[in-house]
């Protein structure tokens, strides 16, 4: 039985005004959350957390402004200025004041803030200080854990200084009986308990926590729903006060009550969504499979024909515009990290259903339709493939592809549902996961999957095999011997491995410290009322409460690493092309292109440490004097041709990325030396660690912090990009990649994988060019691929490519009859083609 | 064929691979270019395919050396590596070149054995030999990508090097045996072939031809240039800009109306 229809709805008029509206301003920063949750905890000192915690929230939602901007039909602001911030400081804040007077000017993601805004919340900060989940976070961790984190061997700062977000909640339930209904639980529950129960005081406190939380929601509900009566009162336009009436019945009634309708439910899911953001400041709170928890109304009302398909794609316009008036302010190194004002809220459409049917419906459709309409970065749209996916379905996700809107990504069943079985979960519960953030599948409602829970950059402790350790003059790393010294290549990937558990076990004992200080400091209690069996048990997500615990922190630069022991064995071992000493030298002046300050700074501090070691004091004059020394030591210029030459050797091993079994396989061996030692690792909450492998856009920053590397990169460039190969490494086209990167172990890197191609829109033409990209698609997915998206290319991208060949290699792009590499062409025809570019398909 | 027939050892010169081809057959394919060629096309956009002989060109300032002798095993491996992108989008193998013909040994052997391997295949070519190289690739072959680039001898010849006769007789032989489905490819190039009476002409041989597929009008495009340069050769169709779109659709509804076939732009 078909569930679906293809037929496209045209965008609705209101839609290009709601956009337009959203984007007229550069984003504010706001301060009436920080002020009232401050008052609320300065009145509440010495109570429970869980009960603050609630009390803070209701203070919030009964006080902070409020607004309905023009012509919304589901309603819900978190600010009065549109697409602006409130701010978090019970997780940090310190960051956020040292930025006050450069935020607005930054290149990524600038937010104006005022001076009122800055005076308020310097005012609100000054009882934050030793009270942050940072703080507490910080003084958990070892010595050893800080030092790594400083020398930037891996990176946990999403969490340590944010809430967590990356979960999705039952929607469903409180779709279907309202926070009334959970509230009536939580009663319930309460009343179950004995006061002379061991876990009394905890679970009394949590269910009175959710209790209060609930009430806050209504109550915030209901004064939209007085907003919009009195909007309605004052408005001269009809067809607009019409409007207002209905919205303010529909907050009258939702999220307190189950939704009886489809307008309803997209209101109730509305204020779900945002409100969880206002709860906490976690970035990647994911709406998850939205047409399947949101079919059943939609189905009754066409049925009852109460709504018609363009009303319900409307409203599915309207909540897809309001997910990007959500905003989050990061700092600015980690606004590098995550560009684009992201907010990750990953919604999925497809895939089957907890017995193993498609479950692909109409509103799988709409959901593709609305990433169209509104061609805005919000939500994260994702769509679920599997052997049983309807081809028209595909076809219209490759359709939104050819847009170059970057959605969706497109996930692949068979290989997650297999990796969350190997996880614990149960074939029902995996049948049904959706993803959260960039590529991290989970039950929803079920798990506390801390899906990003640090950068961890797989290159670093490559460098410390080939300083024994030392970063910077300090020892960061183990002593795995002098690297001249390790005379087979076993021992040198051995001390590789080394150098990477070592890194590993701090990178759990950083993530385990930051997670006990949020469930000690920042429990949860709304978040917990949807996720079980928070209720249950009588404990927030953060203590432990969910079923389903996980950490996932993500390890990226496997292509790198694996060109470059594949290279280091070849060359140095193999062939003995050149020995490690002289590779050591090549790489600590980058080939012989020269030091850098920064660099030079790090040899002087390594010089002076090893003088202190030896003994001799080593005064501020003569640091000086080294650090002038190190600048000025030219490399010879016969080193430089030298290390050149030892360059283009390494240029000319194989690379992963072509579809070279032997180089294939060395990369999936390379790429368990972190995601295996990861599975034997705890969480505070009784899960297990468990590995990704993607890097956001992490790549970027934290390969400028990376020295140059035996596959050739050159110091301070980027990182590869998730699992795919390094760029311009791969030559032999998108199925050679992909072939490359299937063969990579996916199933055990069950926090996600990622994989992006870039297409030229004409690869992509025509009903038959998207047949034969469903088809790429549906290949790399037989062979076992878990994630794959795509950058159909713009005319910008195009120009870049013409001033940087090296960077796109594997660019396909449509000539005339055929498809050819973008880069091998001539400028003349590149000319053409850019000029082509804009025509459409 | 003979039990004892060793596709795999039989030797051949190509001079590129090219995989994740969508506009050379049906589906995702993977060229394989021949290398030699019985023509000398003006606007050929592989002209280091023209020579049997191997070359050095300079490409991107680098002398890069052209042509590879290697075996139908070897190259066989290299096709079957995407055999998943096949199955799932109906692809395959296919020869271009340069001529394919000019190697039938070869081509035999690389068509044979692809369908041995139960790999979809289909070849590039002009039919520019004797009838009786091509009936031996016909049972190997799913698909034949016939260029007829001009109906009349003459000008064919001062375009192409060599009048068009041959390719005509084998065009309909090849169409008559009914063992392979043909399709006709016409590149248009500005001063040879692009008018309305030209194009109408070719559409109209293609018409009376039976059982053809389709027929596509390959828009001329300057992706050779610089390979002229790379050899040391003039290219004598520098001043030639690629037809216009309104032109192409035109000349689209002219061979629509002259063939009575499905026809299109592009592979």
């Amino acid at each position: 039985m078909k569930r679906y229809t293809i037929v496209d709805i045209p965008k609705p008029e209101r839609i290009g005004r709601l956009v337009d509206h959203l984007y007229a301003r550069m984003p504010e920063i706001e301060s009436a959350r920080a002020v009232l949750l401050t008052e609320s905890y300065r009145q509440t000192e010495g109570e429970p957390m869980i009960l603050r915690r609630a009390k803070a929230f209701e203070h919030i939602l009964k006080n902070i402004p409020i607004i309905i901007r023009e012509e919304e039909l589901i309603v819900g602001s978190s600010t009065i200025a549109p697409r602006g911030c409130q701010t978090y400081p019970e997780f940090s804040y310190e960051w956020l004041e040292a930025e006050f007077d450069t935020v607005a000017a930054r290149t990524a993601d600038p937010f104006y803030i005022s001076e009122q805004t800055k005076k308020d919340l310097r005012e609100a900060h000054k009882y934050w200080k030793g009270r942050t989940t940072s703080e507490l976070a910080t003084s958990y961790m070892t010595p050893a854990t800080l030092l790594s984190i400083e020398h930037n061997m891996f990176t946990p700062g999403n969490y340590f200084y944010n809430g967590v977000g990356h979960v999705t909640v039952q929607y469903d339930k409180v779709l279907r009986i309202g926070l009334e209904g959970i509230k009536g639980e939580a009663r319930e529950l309460l009343s179950s308990l004995s006061v002379a129960d061991w876990d009394y005081q905890k679970r009394s406190s949590f269910l009175e926590a959710v209790i209060i939380s609930c009430d806050a929601v209504i109550l915030y509900a209901e004064r939209y729903a007085a907003l919009a009566g009195k909007m309605a009162d004052g408005c001269a336009d009809e067809a607009r006060k019409r409007e207002l009436l209905q919205i303010a019945m529909n907050c009258a009634r939702v999220p307190a009550k189950g939704a009886q309708s489809f307008y309803e439910a997209c209101q109730s899911f509305w204020f779900i969504q945002q409100l969880l953001q206002l709860e906490s400041s976690g970035h990647s709170i994911s709406p998850g499979r939205f047409d399947q928890y949101m079919y059943p109304y939609y189905k009754k009302d066409l049925d009852a024909g109460r709504l018609t398909r363009e009303f319900a794609q409307e409203l599915m316009d309207c909540i897809w515009v309001k997910l990007n008036d959500l905003n989050k302010c990061r700092d600015a190194a980690s606004a590098e990290g995550f560009a684009g004002y992201s907010l990750f809220q990953n919604l999925i459409a497809g895939g089957q259903d907890a017995q193993g049917n498609d479950a692909t419906n109409d509103l799988s459709f709409l959901c593709i339709q609305a990433s169209k309409h509104v061609m805005l970065p919000q939500p994260s749209f994702s769509v679920r493939v599997w052997n049983g996916t309807p081809h028209e379905f595909l076809m219209k996700a490759a359709e939104l592809t050819r847009t170059g809107v970057g959605l969706p990504a497109y996930y692949n069943d068979e290989v997650i549902i297999p990796a969350l079985l190997s996880r614990g979960l149960s074939l029902a519960d995996a049948r049904e996961y959706n993803i959260i953030g960039c590529v991290e599948p989970q039950k929803a409602g079920k798990t506390e999957g801390w899906h990003d829970a640090a950068f961890f950059n797989m290159c670093r402790p490559l460098e410390l095999v080939f300083s024994n350790g030392m970063d910077k003059g300090v020892q960061v790393g183990v002593r795995t011997g002098e690297v001249e010294e390790l005379t087979t290549f076993e021992q040198f990937y051995d001390a590789y491995k080394k150098q990477m558990n070592y890194q590993i076990e701090l990178l759990v004992n950083a993530d385990n410290s930051i997670d006990v200080a949020h469930a000690e400091r920042c429990p949860l209690p709304f978040l917990s009322c949807m996720v079980d069996d928070c209720m249950k048990r009588g404990k927030s997500v953060q203590e432990g409460g969910a079923i389903y615990n996980f950490t996932g922190p993500q390890g990226f630069g496997v292509a790198n690493m694996a060109d470059s022991l594949y290279a280091v064995k070849k060359l140095v071992y193999e062939e003995k092309a050149f020995s490690l000493a002289e590779l050591k030298r090549a790489l600590a002046t980058n080939y012989g292109r020269g030091i850098d300050a920064d660099t030079a700074a790090a040899v002087t501090a390594q010089i002076v440490s090893e003088l202190a070691k030896s003994g001799r004091k080593v005064e501020e004059d003569e640091v000086v004097q080294i650090l002038k020394t190190v600048l000025s030591a030219s490399v010879t210029e016969e080193e430089k041709k030298r290390y050149e030459e030892i360059r283009n050797q390494i240029l000319a091993v194989p690379k992963f990325g072509n579809d070279i079994d032997e180089v294939d396989e060395f990369a999936r061996d390379v790429a368990y030396t972190y995601t295996k030692p990861l599975e034997q690792y705890r969480n505070p909450r009784g899960g297990m660690f468990q590995a990704g492998l993607y890097p956001v856009s992490a790549n970027v920053p934290l390969g400028a912090q990376t020295g140059a590397t035996p596959d050739g990169r050159l110091a301070g460039t980027p990182v590869a990009d998730g699992v795919s190969p390094s760029a311009g490494r791969d030559v032999h086209g998108p199925t050679a990649a992909a072939n490359s990167v299937a063969r990579l172990d996916h199933y055990i890197a069950s926090n996600g994988t990622l994989f992006n191609q870039k297409f030229h829109p004409s690869a992509l033409s025509g009903r038959e060019g998207l047949e034969k990209f469903v088809a790429l698609i549906r290949s790399y997915f037989d062979q076992k691929g878990s994630h794959m998206q795509f950058n159909v290319v713009s005319r910008e991208t195009l120009l870049d490519a013409q001033k940087n060949p090296e960077k796109y290699k594997h660019l396909v792009v449509r000539v005339a009859g055929y498809s050819a590499l973008f880069t091998t062409l001539s400028r003349s025809l590149q000319d053409d083609i850019i000029n082509r570019t804009e025509q459409g398909f | 064929m003979d039990e004892t027939y060793n596709y795999r050892e039989v030797q051949g010169r190509i001079f590129d691979i090219q995989r994740y081809s969508i506009h050379d057959g049906p589906g995702i394919r993977t060229i394989v270019f021949l290398k030699g060629c019985v023509l000398r096309c003006l606007w050929c956009c592989n002209p280091e395919s023209q020579e049997f002989g191997i070359q050095t060109m300079t490409v991107a300032g680098e002398k890069k050396v052209i042509g590879e002798d290697t075996t139908a095993g070897r190259v066989l491996d290299i096709v079957e590596r995407d055999r998943p992108y096949y199955r799932r989008s109906g692809g395959g193998l296919t020869l271009s070149g340069g001529e394919s013909l000019c190697q039938p040994e070869f081509a035999k052997a690389l068509l044979y054995g692809a369908k041995m391997r139960g790999i979809n295949t289909a070849m590039e070519s002009m039919g520019c030999a004797k009838y009786e190289v091509i009936e031996e690739l016909l049972p190997y072959l799913d698909d034949y990508l016939l260029d007829i680039k001009h109906t009349d001898p003459q000008k064919h010849k001062r375009f192409t090097g060599r009048e068009n006769n041959l390719m005509l007789e084998n065009a309909a032989r090849i169409a008559q045996s009914g063992m392979t489905r043909l399709s006709i490819r016409v590149p248009v190039v500005p001063t040879f072939n692009d008018t309305v009476q030209e194009i109408a002409a070719i559409a109209a041989f293609a018409g009376r031809l039976k059982n053809v597929y389709r027929l596509h009008l390959l828009p001329y495009h300057r992706l050779g240039q610089d390979k002229y340069e790379g050899l040391g050769r003039e290219y004598r169709m520098k001043d030639i800009l690629p037809p216009a779109g309104e032109k192409m659709e035109l000349l689209l509804r002219t061979a629509r109306e002259a063939s009575g076939l499905e026809c299109q732009i592009g592979g």
